[in-house]
């Protein structure tokens, strides 16, 4: 079993696609690199720290991106984007599903102005590409979760896949207690941290479809599953997702702790969640978790 | 960013017939390696960009002894640094070797 946390992008694709099947599109030998970082006299990565190309997955074709998390902390900036907002494009074109897998902290901070662009762009184009039925599938356990404006694209997949070392939101954790103070939320606070951003929190709340371990291998079942959905998006879906998240606000929105939203979820052991094996904790959460689908 | 470029000649041909290869990635202590099967088979090129200033010399002795025990000949390789000690850049060079040796 390979850890998908401790896995390179390239890594992940390998693990996820059918073997020798994936294809790069614009890769490191063409040196398409960020024309921001030289400026602040920092290092770059020939890929710009994203894989994208085209691959098969259980013999069906798709197109996949892959964030490096390890290459200033996955984030986002004007090449780095680009390349997903080319990829999201040739979707819609070849009505091809997407896969990508998140691994970022938000938006590359020396190139903040491309960088929030990007993430206007890939949101506008992962609307469209599904309004004409394609498939867009976040895959989220990578050690850098999936913050920020990548939390914004999360938010707009038509299905999200994430482990229990994976982390979802907008506001990362360091952010808050920097601009919030350590009262408000403390970063360094592992459980807590895990509590509110986590894998298994996430999968609870009805914020993402699956809940897997961490291994190339269960990132890659549950891939093959998601896909098999439909994604449709209509102002009925939006709609429906709409009541979807009023309904949770009203359950949920006077809590301030994790453990109360899973007891008022009707898990009986709270304080036991954050301890329980995959198979233990889906056999427990699954039955009682909010819905995850916006278009039930 | 220091950037530094090295000319090797060597009669050790890399094996195989893949194109080009890549490993690890610019973090902190690692090193991202890019080769490419694009010179004349007697030759190797190096080319460093390293935040890292000023240890041009350590450079030249990990690679010479890269080249010294790896077969090389015919790789261009680039190299993107991240602070990596000698024993990893060492070590994702032969990493590197390895990989464009597989066949394709």
């Amino acid at each position: 079993m390979s850890s998908w946390y401790e896995a390179s992008a390239r890594q992940r694709i390998d693990a996820l696609t059918d073997p020798a099947s994936f294809e790069e599109f614009i890769g490191p030998e063409d040196r398409e690199i960020s024309p921001h970082l030289s400026l602040f006299d920092l290092p770059e990565q020939f890929d710009d720290g994203i894989v994208v190309g085209r691959a098969k997955l259980a013999g069906k074709p798709i197109l996949i991106a892959a964030q490096e998390g390890r290459f200033m902390g996955g984030a986002f900036g004007e090449v780095h984007g680009a390349k997903l907002t080319g990829l999201l494009r040739a979707a819609r074109k070849l009505n091809w599903p997407v896969l990508i897998l998140f691994d970022t902290g938000g938006v590359r901070l020396q190139e903040a102005n491309a960088g929030e662009m990007a993430i206007a762009e890939i949101m506008r184009e992962v609307v469209l590409a599904r309004s004409e039925g394609v498939a867009v599938i976040g895959l989220i356990g990578g050690r850098s979760g999936c913050f920020g404006g990548g939390g914004l694209i999360a938010g707009c997949c038509s299905a999200l896949i994430i482990s229990e070392q994976g982390r979802l939101s907008v506001t990362g954790p360091e952010v808050i207690e920097t601009n919030r103070g350590a009262e408000e939320f403390d970063s360094k606070d592992r459980a807590l941290v895990w509590r509110v951003t986590g894998g298994k929190h996430r999968y609870l709340i009805g914020a993402v479809d699956r809940f897997v371990e961490d291994s190339g291998e269960a990132f890659r079942q549950a891939a093959v599953k998601a896909l098999s959905r439909p994604a449709k998006l209509n102002i009925a879906v939006l709609e429906a997702e709409q009541k979807r998240l009023e309904t949770r606000l009203s359950r949920f929105g006077a809590l301030t702790e994790a453990r109360d939203i899973w007891s008022t979820l009707g898990l009986l052991r709270p304080e036991a969640i954050p301890a329980l094996s995959v198979d233990a904790f889906l056999a427990e959460g699954t039955a009682k978790r909010e819905t995850a689908d916006d278009a039930r | 960013m220091e950037k530094l470029t090295f000319q090797f000649e060597t009669n050790r041909i890399a094996a195989g017939n893949r194109k080009q290869a890549i490993i690890g990635v610019v973090a902190s202590g690692n090193l991202e390696i890019l080769l490419e099967r694009s010179l004349p088979p007697g030759q190797c090129s190096i080319e460093i960009a390293t935040a890292a200033h000023g240890f041009g010399p350590v450079w030249e002795a990990v690679l010479s002894d890269f080249v010294s025990r790896r077969a090389a000949g015919g790789l261009k390789i680039s190299i993107n640094d991240g602070g990596a000690r000698p024993d990893t850049v060492a070590l994702r060079l032969a990493q590197g070797v390895r990989m464009i040796e597989v066949e394709s």
